[in-house]
């Protein structure tokens, strides 16, 4: 295998996935409400060339509304991932900065490692009173334990690397060393770590909502839409879950596809 | 030995873990808006008065500060009162207890099934690097661990319950039959499905960490040198493979119970099973305090309990961590 060939897969999968987002995003400004718009005499249709995926109860278009669905998720999981990433980088340098900290920092994360992830979302959300924005901080607050012990290991190396030892040496300010020796470090670990969490972000989110402490039932999340299928799982009507579902895995494995790329080419 | 006091600090720091668990879900529960006397009450809300609110207020001690409510909950908490659930209308221990009954059969097959064919698969796949089978194998497993477990519980109630008619589509039992009457047979049925699903998703994380493991054994010295002396490959997959991928399985087995706790809520919900992870949810979204206090804490307890069964094996399969190593 040639050196350039990670690279080259790394940008594939990247353009890819870029495509995917400004379509996603793009789809979501031309197609407007048409998530919501309901049709009467159309409910509960299989797909067909006229409705490709079938429509809902109401219905309303499947297609679109997997696609506002999954425009959903994606900003949810971007939010919670950056916020994550944000987290465990502070308390990474938190860490480092005394034992006692270190210490006060390891038992938080076992802490919230001891508590399944579910049930912490749900307690989180459930504190928070459910809607968007309790998703996000609750999504954002179970996810950042793995990436801050990563984080915190690479600190603690570099410290005694001899070059920020020198630097310290030479009387530089602990800022000075954190701002131009240390952050630069981490930033492809950082990126790498967040886009990891982005699947797992995306997926308890679906969980979450799909179990009713989520978004809210008027959002047409990838959550909703199969919270709304089970009802409708007896009667046979396949569409309702199997396709927001697959929407929902193809972009968790674009995702987990770009993620293991960039990591093998960073 | 150095075990047991290896084992006696672990119990310690358990100790200390599940208390700021109990710490923070309080904290939690306290932050929460909903207003606990509101969600006892439920709609007969609007027949309550200000003062007859206040009262009920006063005799759960819900006017008191919060540290003043902590102590008191602490203190019944360590005599073993896990206080009373209002959505079941019965102690909360006698809800956790009668749930993890039936959760337990579903957790401990799936955990079953899940680790030990992971491991099969994960010993199978990484025997042959880049064979047809391997990648099948990688395939699969890349594929589960991106699928969400509620929609491939779906899927299956989809194909094997609404379509195919071979499992039932809800519930550990049929409906309107008493709890006592149904055969074990009944039970087995009602449980196959979830089950099934539960422990194809805890499949993929084994496989590809076995998968990792003995990939790296292939390539290693211990390995060349039995082919050298004309070992075949299921020859050092056997002697040699095993043992070395063994260890991380079990571990990762034993770390992974609180994700197979919470794809069980999630599978308890598809299939309406009457279990923990149902009455959880109910409980979050009935806004039952007590109980959603009791089931993390069970659960904090569960997955530490866990995580400590993992390390103290580590160090009695591989005694080199233990010792601190050479």
């Amino acid at each position: 295998m040639t050196a350039t060939q990670p690279r080259l897969r790394a940008m594939l999968s990247l353009s890819i996935t870029a495509v995917f987002i400004v379509g996603l995003i793009a789809s979501q400004w031309l197609l407007a409400d048409s998530a919501q718009q309901m049709q009467f005499d159309a409910r509960l249709a299989p797909p067909s060339l006229e409705h490709w995926l079938g429509t809902d109860a109401l219905g309303r278009e499947l297609w679109a509304r997997t696609l506002a669905g999954l425009a959903l998720s994606f900003w949810v999981g971007c939010l919670a991932a950056l916020l994550s990433t944000l987290i465990a980088l502070s308390l990474a340098a938190l860490a480092t900065l005394s034992a006692r900290l270190d210490a006060l920092v390891s038992l938080l994360i076992d802490t919230l490692l001891s508590v399944p992830h579910l049930i912490l979302l749900m307690l989180i959300a459930f504190a928070l009173g459910g809607g968007t924005q309790a998703v996000i901080i609750a999504v954002a607050v179970t996810h950042w334990p793995s990436l801050a012990r990563v984080l915190r290991a690479e600190l603690w190396q570099l410290r005694q690397a001899p070059y920020v030892r020198i630097s310290r040496a030479l009387g530089k300010s602990r800022w000075f060393v954190l701002h131009g020796h240390l952050l630069p470090h981490l930033l492809p670990h950082c990126l790498v770590g967040a886009l990891l969490l982005f699947p797992h972000a995306i997926l308890h989110e679906a969980a979450l909502t799909f179990l009713g402490f989520g978004l809210s039932p008027s959002q047409p999340a990838i959550g909703v839409l199969l919270a709304e299928a089970m009802r409708y799982l007896n009667g046979g009507y396949w569409w309702l879950g199997v396709f927001p579902g697959l929407g929902l895995l193809l972009m968790v494995l674009m995702f987990e596809r770009l993620s293991s790329h960039l990591r093998r080419a960073l | 030995m150095r075990l047991i006091p290896r084992i006696a600090k672990r119990l310690g720091r358990l100790a200390l873990v599940l208390l700021c668990v109990a710490l923070v879900s309080f904290g939690l529960m306290m932050l929460s808006p909903i207003d606990p006397v509101d969600a006892y009450l439920g709609p007969q809300v609007a027949q309550v008065s200000p003062e007859q609110r206040a009262l009920i207020a006063e005799r759960w001690g819900f006017d008191a500060p919060p540290a003043v409510q902590l102590g008191h909950w602490l203190r019944q908490f360590a005599s073993g009162d896990l206080g009373w659930s209002h959505v079941y209308n019965q102690p909360v221990s006698d809800v956790i207890g009668q749930r993890f009954q039936r959760s337990i059969v579903l957790l401990a097959g799936a955990w079953l099934v899940s680790a030990l064919l992971g491991f099969a698969l994960g010993v199978m796949a990484g025997a042959k690097e880049g064979s047809p089978l391997d990648n099948v194998i990688s395939t699969y497993a890349y594929l589960t661990a991106s699928t969400p477990a509620f929609w491939l519980a779906m899927l299956a109630v989809l194909l094997f319950s609404v379509t195919l008619g071979w499992a039932p589509t809800c519930c550990a039992g049929p409906a309107g039959v008493l709890d006592q009457d149904v055969t074990l047979a009944t039970r087995l049925h009602h449980l196959v499905l979830p089950v099934a699903t539960l422990a194809l998703l805890g499949i993929a994380n084994i496989t590809l960490h076995t998968r990792t493991r003995m990939i790296e054994l292939m390539r290693s010295d211990v390995a060349t040198h039995a082919f050298a002396q004309g070992a075949s490959r299921f020859d050092v997959a056997w002697r040699h493979g095993l043992r070395h991928a063994s260890l991380p399985a079990v571990t990762l087995a034993f770390a992974s119970l609180g994700e197979l706790f919470g794809g069980s809520i999630l599978i308890e919900q598809v299939f309406a099973y009457p279990g923990l992870g149902q009455a959880t949810v109910a409980a979050g979204l009935r806004s039952d305090i007590s109980l959603l206090l009791g089931i993390a804490l069970f659960t904090a307890l569960f997955v530490s309990i866990g995580n400590l069964v993992a390390d103290t094996l580590y160090g009695v399969i591989d005694p080199r961590l233990t010792t601190g190593g050479s």
